[in-house]
Formats: C-alpha cells, sequence, structure tokens
C-alpha cells in the first residue's frame, strides 16, 4: 500500500499543486496594482520632410524627424511580482486619411535590478516616424511615455505616464535628405 | 444443475465485470470530454481561437522565453494599440508569431494597418509577412497575450519534439485511468 512509488507521487501531486496555489497568491498579491508615475516630456527638433519609404512603396510620405528630451524615475514600479519593464515612448495623433495613428518612436527594457531611472537629452528616435500617408504638416502629436509590465507570473497590463508632450509638426517640408 | 449454476455465477461475475469495464470506459471519456469542454469554454469565454499558448522563440527575450506559457483574448471590441503584445498569423506559416505592436493606422470605416516587431529583434516584422505583405489586419491577429506564467509551456514543447514521450505518458494515463479498481 505504502510502496516508494505512492510516496513519490503523494510528493510529487502536493509539490504541484502548492506551487501552483502559490504562483496564483503571487498573482493576486499585485493583480490590481496601478503602475502610475510622473513623466516630464519635451521636444528639441520638429522637422517634416517628404521622403519615399522604399520598404513599402516608391511613392513620398511623410517623415517627422524630431528630436526629445525624457525625464523619469520608474525605480518605485519595481516590486515583487516585476521582472521587466518595456518602456516605450508613444505618438499619437489625427490624419485626414487615419482617424487612429500611433507610432513607437523610441523604446527602452528594464530588467528587474537595474536601474529605473529614464533619462534622455536631446535624443532622435529609435524608429523612423513615417505616417501613412502625407498627413504630418500642422498635425498636433501627443507624445506619452508607457509601459508594459511583465510579471514573474501574472497579468501584462500597460500604462501611461502621468505627464504628456503635444507639438505641431510645422508647414512646409524641410529641404534635405537626412538631419 | 451444477453447470447451471456454475453459467448463473460466471454471468454473475461477468456482468458485473462488463459494468466495471464500461464504468471505467465511461470514466475515461469522461475525463477527455471535460478536458475539451473546458478548451472550448476557454475559446468562448477569451474568444480567441487559441487561449492559451506556449511561446516557442527567444524573439521577445528578456520578456518571454522559450517555454513560457501566454493566455490570450480577443474580443472583438477592445481596441488594438501600440504596445501590446498579439500573437498573429501569417499565410503560409503554420506556427503563429508572438511580437510587439509598433505602428498602428485606423481608418473611419475601421480599417487597420498594424505594424510588430519582437523586442528581441533588430527590425520590425516586414521580413516575416507574406510577400509583398507590409501590414497586419485584424483578422490576422489570432489573440493578444494578457497572462503569463512561465516555465510551464515546456511539457508540451516537450511532447511535440519527441512524439514518442506524448505516446508514452497519454498512453500510462490512460491506462491508470481505465485500470484504477475504486
Amino acid at each position: 500500500m505504502y510502496s516508494l512509488w505512492t510516496r513519490l507521487h503523494a510528493i510529487f501531486a502536493f509539490t504541484l499543486s502548492s506551487l501552483t496555489a502559490m504562483t496564483f497568491l503571487f498573482f493576486l498579491s499585485t493583480a490590481f496594482h496601478q503602475y502610475t508615475t510622473d513623466v516630464k516630456l519635451g521636444t528639441g527638433k520638429v522637422v517634416v520632410k517628404s521622403v519615399p519609404d522604399y520598404t513599402v512603396s516608391r511613392d513620398e510620405l511623410d517623415l517627422g524627424v524630431i528630436t526629445f528630451d525624457i525625464d523619469a524615475n520608474l525605480t518605485d514600479l519595481f516590486n515583487w511580482n516585476v521582472k521587466e519593464l518595456f518602456v516605450y515612448l508613444a505618438a499619437e495623433y489625427q490624419t485626414k486619411d487615419n482617424q487612429i495613428n500611433q507610432v513607437v518612436l523610441w523604446d527602452k527594457i528594464i530588467q528587474r535590478g537595474q536601474s529605473g531611472i529614464v533619462s534622455a537629452k536631446n535624443v532622435h528616435s529609435k524608429y523612423y516616424f513615417w505616417d501613412d500617408g502625407r498627413g504630418l504638416r500642422q498635425t498636433p502629436v501627443k507624445l506619452s511615455l508607457n509601459w508594459n509590465v511583465i510579471p514573474n507570473a501574472g497579468l501584462l497590463p500597460n500604462f501611461a505616464g502621468q505627464g504628456e508632450h503635444t507639438f505641431i509638426f510645422p508647414a512646409e517640408y524641410a529641404k534635405g535628405a537626412r538631419a | 444443475m451444477s453447470l447451471l449454476s456454475m453459467i448463473g455465477v460466471s454471468d454473475e461475475i461477468r456482468r458485473m465485470s462488463f459494468r466495471q469495464i464500461a464504468f471505467q470506459v465511461l470514466n475515461f471519456l469522461m475525463i477527455v470530454a471535460s478536458a475539451l469542454m473546458i478548451w472550448k469554454g476557454l475559446m468562448v469565454l477569451t474568444g480567441s481561437g487559441s487561449p492559451i499558448v506556449v511561446v516557442l522563440s527567444g524573439s521577445m527575450e528578456p520578456a518571454f522565453q522559450r517555454g513560457d506559457l501566454l493566455f490570450l483574448t480577443n474580443y472583438e471590441k477592445d481596441p488594438v494599440n501600440i504596445g501590446d503584445i498579439v500573437v498573429f498569423k501569417i499565410d503560409g506559416r503554420d506556427i503563429p508569431i508572438v511580437h510587439r505592436v509598433i505602428k498602428f493606422h485606423q481608418k473611419e470605416d475601421g480599417t487597420m494597418k498594424i505594424l510588430t516587431k519582437g523586442d528581441n529583434n533588430s527590425v520590425n516584422d516586414r521580413g516575416l509577412y507574406a510577400p509583398g505583405q507590409f501590414w497586419l489586419d485584424r483578422k490576422d491577429i489570432v489573440g493578444r497575450a494578457r497572462g503569463f506564467v512561465p516555465y510551464v509551456g515546456w511539457l508540451t514543447i516537450c511532447m511535440n519534439d519527441f512524439p514518442r514521450l506524448k505516446y508514452f505518458v497519454l498512453g500510462t494515463l490512460g491506462l491508470f485511468v481505465v485500470l484504477r479498481r475504486e
């Protein structure tokens, strides 16, 4: 009755169910946590160009070229169930063609144990700011710093930092290929 | 007389064992049916054709490693946003891909243009899409990652990599259920 096999089986089953229960409690402990904090954003150079995006077509599209500043301290967002923060700078705007336009301009991965300070001064975007058409001139663009919380186990929520920055692209295209 | 009684006894035994066998078979079918029911029920609750997926590649590291488990939802009304981690299917590729949305455009009629990228990749996913495809559409998206559990997916990865293990595990489980006397 109480053979080695049944004992091993009992230990295995008990370990598995306690691990499951603990993981579930772990998830519950941070499930309703609000991961928000203040963020300071700003822009330096703001230029719009008309350039073809050859990865899509030969047609010329509006390309926004901006430099920006970010100042935020995300250290306090880390708790025992945060493995990583995926931080990204989002640009949102409306054009004649599109009701919603969202573009990631820059991102940064902050892992547990790394510095939570996000500081960028006069930085160019990491990804090209292509519009879907020719709608960037004189368009107001809202910048916001967001983060996706990657837990050890649990939900994967997105939060926006408090403090947005809005700028408007000029009415004229800038000359020159790159800047 | 003795023959009749013998037949009667063996009949009784046979009936008993038949009931027992039937019970075990029904028990087995019940387990299979409940597993199927849970899976299909999850599909209804999450609105996604595959509510649970296993991460197979390292393209989302360090967020997701191979073998991690993701829970997906795919509600029609939920808006797609940049920063969301989505699972999408490409025509001509069997295995769905788990990557992050980095660009999103939506027209007033609801038409969408979605561009994705893996956190661990240096370029966007246009090279992974079908030839001539520059954007994903809403219909390409199987679900959005909502929940995360590490390591659990290794079980299915092992079973898929070693089919014999799969048959062995399923066979042993099945035998246990059928042969268990209670």
